[in-house]
Order: structure tokens, then C-alpha cells, then sequence
């Protein structure tokens, strides 16, 4: 039992902490959001020279062979900071790639996501499937020596920003990945709630290159989805640290009555819940990333992480709701960084799965 | 970054876990089991069976009989009890009394006293709890009056878990009443129960139970030696008992075992043609239970990793150990009372066989009982504040 970062790791949290501290202020953020591509090349460039681009990836593609507890920090601090940039949807893509690739396809596609060269995007997501992985209309047809798609994917995050895709899609034989070029699909990109870019994918024989096995795609796709909830864990817990720091720090300055208003026992013990029910998130985060690596089975994997998102869903809207509610009408304004934190975590409480879709998957995998 | 104990804690884990196995008498298991009241006897039975096995006060220091554990050793021990379904050890003697001689008592005191705690001699209870004083405690007026070589003891105490099986029962009683601050002007006395003077009446609960009764106090005469630490430093004490030893209060281990009982029963409980694990509503809330208790377990064991690597001992915010803990034992009430359904009406034969099942009937009873657990060892309110103040300094 060791919940300590080791020293690697330590270090790298304490920089990545620094960076967003130092150079992702909520200013900076808001340029960045406000800017045409809502992400910064620049940021991008220094995750990569820090090496965050290559936390998940073998040391055989200039990675550096972790794990989603080697991304756990990153992802918290990120969280923090409320990080939009197309960071876990490019882990996405190229995990996929990682998980399913030939040597050639993993030989031309990691050592630029790696480098910082390349954005990726996964388009699983379709009208009417809800959070169902499996439920997919998009077709996938041979075409000569290759295939082509058709079909149309929904909220893909970060597509706008990628130069790939992966798209899962229907093959013949079943379920299949495929590699598109972003430039092949039409995208119509978005602004997210939680101001992050997103695009619904329209393919209309769009060239692709299979990705692993046709008709074996299930597993890896749910194995990439468990991964990135297990991240997103990681980041909610972050989103709800800033929460609860920011609502305390209210509640000792903003005076009422002529006291400051966290001299109220209404109040006092409404921060408790907060910051108990963040303990207890980031418990689960611990969990839900270090099953995300070690889970010897899919069925135990499964299990865990859905068991962390349902704690994460609803602390989050908890820890997110009294955040506003404490802060009062400023709470309300867009001009606090809370109520962007409260839009994150609202969405993160949805993303991958709300808490009755994991109910439901945890009580399948009891 | 390793959620999982050592291949050591693992070993020790399972020497605790096939020693129980091996000694815990199945009459008493099934007692547990079966939610029945467990008499004098049976407590004190389980009791000297831990001191034969040395193993009755793990934290005290070696030459008094302690164990020598690690933080995580210790914890892993309760759990493994308390997944096992030993019957409780009473922590007044074990981990009340002992720890305050250990720290503040005399060295006559000591050898009069510990022994006899740990050998299961002396049944302990405490006098804490006043009728006017419940979570302010330092407004106590139960009044010791020195005079020669005794106090002279007035008052009343309630809420005294255990006093009708009690043989001593330490107290906190006001020596002087005319200091400027409440918390002054307190002490902590050792009183024997036989003494002349005492009256000990029972306060039955709402499950028809008997475990906390009224002591009142008539001229009871203390011998000065039975005095710990000085007159009028009773609060210090007080405050380092209750500092002491919270690492298990989140009560994981028994919480673990209710939950794995109350998914087989709900499994034998039929509806709608299958049975109740079936139903989506009640599982839901079956799953929300096991996910808090994970959380909760994890949690613990951050703390754990903290205090054995800090040397530190536990910070103000374990205290939401037992918020989050009680919590949880009572959802694990109250869904077990939900899943017996109109069954849980049943409660006491009127003369004679009712026919009824004992194990089911006892089921609702204990849902009431347990709503004392938010209420007792500091109301969870008591423990938001304390985390208010203590923790994030409001």
C-alpha cells in the first residue's frame, strides 16, 4: 500500500503544476477559449517538450511507458486549472493506435502524437446510442486494397483540432477501427458547455485504414473509454479541489451582516460535505487509474471504474452546486473562473457515462 | 502508486484472518449474526480469549502487553474482527481508560488498574454525558467536594453505555466551580461502582434494547488516589481521549460484512417473479452504498499511508471517518429493513412462540438502533465542526 507519487511522477506533478499555475491563468485560459482555434499551439508545444504527450506511449515510440497513474497528477493539475486543451482526446486516438495498431501503423502515427506533432480525435459516439459503445450505423465497406466509411459520429472532442481520426464503425465482419485523415471527413464544429472544441463527423466514403482486427474492435474501444473515464476522474478531482478551495477562500473574505460569512454554521458544515465529498472522489480516482493499468480482467476493470464514476458523477454535481450556491449571485457570473469549474464538472459528470449508466454496469459486473 | 497492502500486511492479514477462524466461538458468531443482544458474559468471553492470544490492546506499549503493530497491522486486526463478526471489545477500558493511565496515571494507578483492563477483571464504563450537558460537555455539574482523603461526589450522569455491567466508571466531574473558563476546574475520577451512593437506572431505547442507562451519584465517597492527573486538569485528558486512536471508527470491516449479508438475503427475497437484486430501484441504491463504503475504504487507507509515513498522528479530518462510516451503517440498516419488507412489522411475541423468524425480526429493531451512531462519540454535526475549525480554519 503506497498512495505516494514516486519520484518521477512527484516531479512531474510539481511541473505541470507550475506550468498551469505560471502560464495557464484563468486569463490566459480565456484568450485561448476566446481565440479561433480554442486551443494554443504553444501550450501544445511545451506539453510535448515536457513530455506529457508521451506519459502513455512505449519508450519504443519515444514514450515514456506509463500508465493512467503516470497521468493522474497531470490530469488533476489540469483540472485545476481547467485545461482545455485537446490533450485526452489525442490520448484517445492514439491509444487506440497503442491498443490496436500494426508495428507500421504504431511506427507512423506515436512518434509524432509523442513529439507534439500530430492531434488526434476518437469518433465512437452516435445519435441514439446514448453511452451503448456497440451501437454504431456508421459502415465501413472494402474499397480496392483498402475501405472506405459512411456515417455520422457525434461530439467528437478535439476533431477539430486533429489531423487524425479514429472511427469505430461497421465492417462486415463486426464492429471495426478504423484510421481516417481529418481532412477526409466534413466536420461541423462546436464550443462545448465547458468551452472545450468539438465536431459532429460526417463521412461520405471517406477513405480509412483498418485498425486491428475487423470485427475485434469492442474490447479495445471499451478499454480506451475505461482509460479516459479513469483520466477524466483524475481531472474532476481536480476541478473539485479548485471548487472547494476557491468556495472556502469566499466564505473567509465575503462579509455579511458584518462577519465573514464563514463564521456561519449553515454554511461551515455545507463546506464540510464539499470537501469530504472531494476526499472521497479523489479515492476513487485512485482506484479507477490504477485499475485502469493493473485490472487482470475486463469484467474487474469494468467494475472499478464504473464503481469510480459513479462517485465522481455525483460528487461532482454536489461539490459543483454548493460551490455556486455558497458564492452566492457572483457564483452566477461568468467573470469567476467557479462558474466555468461548475460547468466542467457538469459535464464530466455525464462524459462517458452518468452515474445510472455505471449503476447499471457495476451491478452487471458484481 | 499501489492501492494493495504488502505481501507482509497480506501475510498478517491472513494469520489474523485463520487465527479468528479458529477461535471465535461459533455460539458468539452466531449471536453477531443473528443481531442478538449480547450479555456480560459473552463480551468478557471474546475478551480474555484476545488477552490469552495477546492480542486483547494492540496499541499499548509492549511491557503492558501491546502488540508491537504497525499503524497498518492494527487496522488491518479491527477489520478483520470486524469482518469476521467477533463481538465488539468495549473501548472503555481498552482504549479509554488504559490510554489516559497509560499517559496521565501514577505508577500505583497503573499497576492497580491495567492488569485488570487487560485481563477482562474490570468491566469499565464512562461518565461523561450529563442530562444538561450532550455535545457541551465542559458545561458539566456533576460536583467532587474534597474533604480528607476523599471527594465527596453529587450528580448525574446519562447515556452510560454498558453502567449496569460496569464495575468502574471513570468520570469527569466539576472540583471547582468558580474558574473563569468552563473547560477549568474539571477532573477525571475512577470510581468503583459498588460504591455506596450510586444508583444505576436503565433508559431503554426505541428497539426495545437495554445498553446506556442513568448513574446517579449521592455522596459517593472517592478515595483522592483514585484522582488522575491533577485536580482541575480533567479537560486535558478528556481532550487526549478523544484525539486517541480514531482510526478505525470508519468500522469498514463490519460495514463489509453487512453488505455481503444483506445482498445475499436481498437475493432470497422474491419480486415481480425474480428477486429483490433484480429490482433496479433497490439496486441502485444497494450500489451507491457499496461505492461510498469503497470510497470509504480507500480514504482510510490514505490516512493510514499518511500516518505511517509522516509519523504524524491523525489530523482533525479523520473525522470524517465517522460521519462517512455511520453513515453507511445506516443505509446498510435501512436497506436491510427495506429488503425484509412488510416482514419488518413483526417485533415481539405477546406470549409465547410467534411464530415469527427471530433473524427477521430483529431487523427493523436494529435500524432504530442504529440512529444513534450519528448521534454518539461526537454528533456528526459535533464532527463537521470540528473539520470546520481544525481543517479548513473557519
Amino acid at each position: 500500500m503506497n498512495f505516494d507519487y514516486n519520484e518521477e511522477q512527484q516531479l512531474l506533478a510539481d511541473s505541470v503544476r507550475r506550468f498551469v499555475q505560471k502560464d495557464y491563468g484563468f486569463e490566459e485560459r480565456r484568450k485561448i477559449v476566446a481565440s479561433a482555434a480554442g486551443h494554443s499551439d504553444a501550450v501544445w508545444g511545451t506539453f510535448a517538450e515536457m513530455g506529457l504527450t508521451g506519459i502513455p506511449f512505449s519508450p519504443d515510440h519515444g514514450g515514456f511507458g506509463g500508465g493512467a497513474t503516470d497521468l493522474l497528477s497531470v490530469m488533476e493539475a489540469f483540472g485545476e486549472g481547467l485545461v482545455v486543451e485537446p490533450f485526452l482526446a489525442t490520448l484517445m486516438g492514439a491509444q487506440c493506435v497503442a491498443r490496436a495498431g500494426s508495428d507500421a501503423q504504431k511506427k507512423a502515427i506515436l512518434p509524432a502524437v509523442v513529439e507534439g506533432r500530430l492531434k488526434m480525435a476518437f469518433a465512437f459516439a452516435e445519435q441514439g446510442a446514448r453511452y451503448d459503445l456497440a451501437q454504431v450505423a456508421a459502415q465501413a465497406r472494402k474499397s480496392g486494397a483498402g475501405w472506405t466509411l459512411s456515417g455520422e459520429k457525434r461530439v467528437v472532442l478535439g476533431a477539430p483540432a486533429a489531423g487524425r481520426l479514429v472511427v469505430s464503425a461497421m465492417a462486415p465482419a463486426g464492429l471495426s477501427l478504423y484510421l481516417v485523415e481529418a481532412k477526409a471527413a466534413t466536420l461541423k464544429p462546436y464550443r462545448t458547455l465547458d468551452e472545450m472544441r468539438a465536431a459532429d463527423v460526417v463521412l461520405a466514403s471517406a477513405p480509412g485504414e483498418l485498425l486491428g482486427a475487423e470485427g475485434g474492435a469492442l474490447p479495445v474501444i471499451e478499454a480506451v473509454v475505461d482509460f479516459a473515464t479513469a483520466l477524466v476522474c483524475a481531472e474532476a478531482v481536480g476541478a473539485m479541489k479548485f471548487s472547494c478551495d476557491a468556495t472556502l477562500e469566499y466564505l473567509k473574505t465575503r462579509k455579511q451582516f458584518g462577519v465573514p460569512i464563514g463564521t456561519f454554521q449553515a454554511l461551515q458544515h455545507r463546506i464540510v460535505d464539499m470537501f469530504v465529498a472531494y476526499e472521497q472522489a479523489k479515492s476513487m480516482a485512485f482506484l479507477a487509474c490504477s485499475q485502469a493499468d493493473s485490472a487482470t480482467d475486463a469484467k474487474e476493470r469494468k467494475r472499478a471504474i464504473s464503481a469510480a464514476k459513479i462517485k465522481i458523477a455525483d460528487n461532482a454535481r454536489l461539490i459543483s452546486q454548493e460551490a455556486i450556491q455558497l458564492h452566492g449571485g457572483m457564483g452566477m457570473s461568468e467573470e469567476l473562473k467557479v462558474s466555468h469549474s461548475f460547468r466542467r464538472l457538469t459535464m464530466i459528470a455525464q462524459q462517458f457515462g452518468d452515474a445510472d449508466h455505471h449503476l447499471e454496469r457495476f451491478a452487471r459486473s458484481d | 502508486m499501489d492501492l494493495n497492502y504488502s505481501q507482509e500486511e497480506l501475510a498478517f492479514r491472513d494469520q489474523v484472518r485463520g487465527w479468528l477462524q479458529a477461535n471465535l466461538p461459533a455460539d458468539l458468531r452466531d449471536k453477531i449474526a443473528n443481531y442478538e443482544e449480547l450479555t456480560r458474559e459473552d463480551l468478557l468471553r471474546w475478551h480474555r480469549i484476545l488477552a490469552k492470544q495477546g492480542w486483547v490492546a494492540p496499541s499499548w506499549p509492549k511491557e503492558w502487553g501491546g502488540t508491537a503493530w504497525s499503524v497498518v497491522q492494527r487496522y488491518i486486526f479491527e477489520e478483520e474482527c470486524g469482518y469476521a463478526g467477533t463481538p465488539p471489545l468495549i473501548p472503555f477500558g481498552l482504549s479509554m481508560c488504559g490510554p489516559v493511565l497509560l499517559k496521565f496515571g501514577s505508577e500505583a494507578q497503573k499497576k492497580q488498574f491495567l492488569p485488570r483492563i487487560y485481563n477482562g477483571d474490570d468491566f469499565w464504563c464512562q461518565g461523561y454525558s450529563e442530562p444538561g450537558s450532550g455535545s457541551d460537555l465542559a458545561s458539566l455539574k456533576t460536583k467532587a467536594v474534597r474533604s480528607g482523603e476523599h471527594y465527596l461526589v453529587n450528580g448525574q450522569k446519562i447515556w452510560t453505555t454498558l453502567g449496569h455491567y460496569a464495575d468502574w466508571i471513570f468520570c469527569l466531574v466539576r472540583t471547582d466551580s468558580g474558574t473563569a473558563k468552563r473547560q477549568e476546574g474539571i477532573s477525571f475520577l475512577l470510581i468503583d461502582m459498588k460504591t455506596p451512593g450510586i444508583t444505576v437506572r436503565p433508559l431503554i431505547l426505541m428497539d426495545g434494547g437495554h445498553e446506556v442507562n442513568e448513574v446517579f451519584f449521592e455522596d459517593v465517597k472517592v478515595p483522592v488516589q483514585n484522582l488522575v492527573h491533577k485536580e482541575g486538569e480533567g479537560w486535558t485528558v478528556a481532550k487526549y481521549l478523544l484525539g486517541h486512536e480514531r482510526m478505525n471508527t470508519g468500522r469498514i470491516g463490519g460495514s463489509k460484512r453487512e453488505l455481503a449479508k444483506l445482498k445475499e438475503f436481498a437475493a432470497q427475497q422474491t419480486k415481480n417473479g425474480g428477486t429483490l437484486m433484480d429490482d433496479t430501484r433497490f439496486r441502485d441504491r444497494l450500489s451507491r452504498l457499496e461505492v461510498e463504503l469503497m470510497a470509504l475504504e480507500i480514504t482510510n487507507l490514505r490516512f493510514l499511508d499518511r500516518m505511517r509515513r509522516t509519523g504524524q498522528p491523525p489530523g482533525a479530518d479523520v473525522s470524517m471517518l465517522k460521519i462517512k462510516g455511520t453513515e453507511i451503517q445506516q443505509g446498510l440498516t435501512e436497506l436491510m429493513m427495506q429488503a425484509v419488507g412488510p416482514l419488518a412489522q413483526p417485533f415481539m411475541a405477546v406470549n409465547g412462540d410467534a411464530g415469527f423468524d427471530e433473524f427477521t425480526a430483529a431487523i427493523a429493531p436494529r435500524y432504530c438502533n442504529y440512529r444513534k451512531t450519528t448521534i454518539y462519540a461526537g454528533s456528526n454535526e459535533i464532527q463537521r465542526n470540528i473539520i470546520a475549525k481544525m481543517t479548513l480554519g473557519l
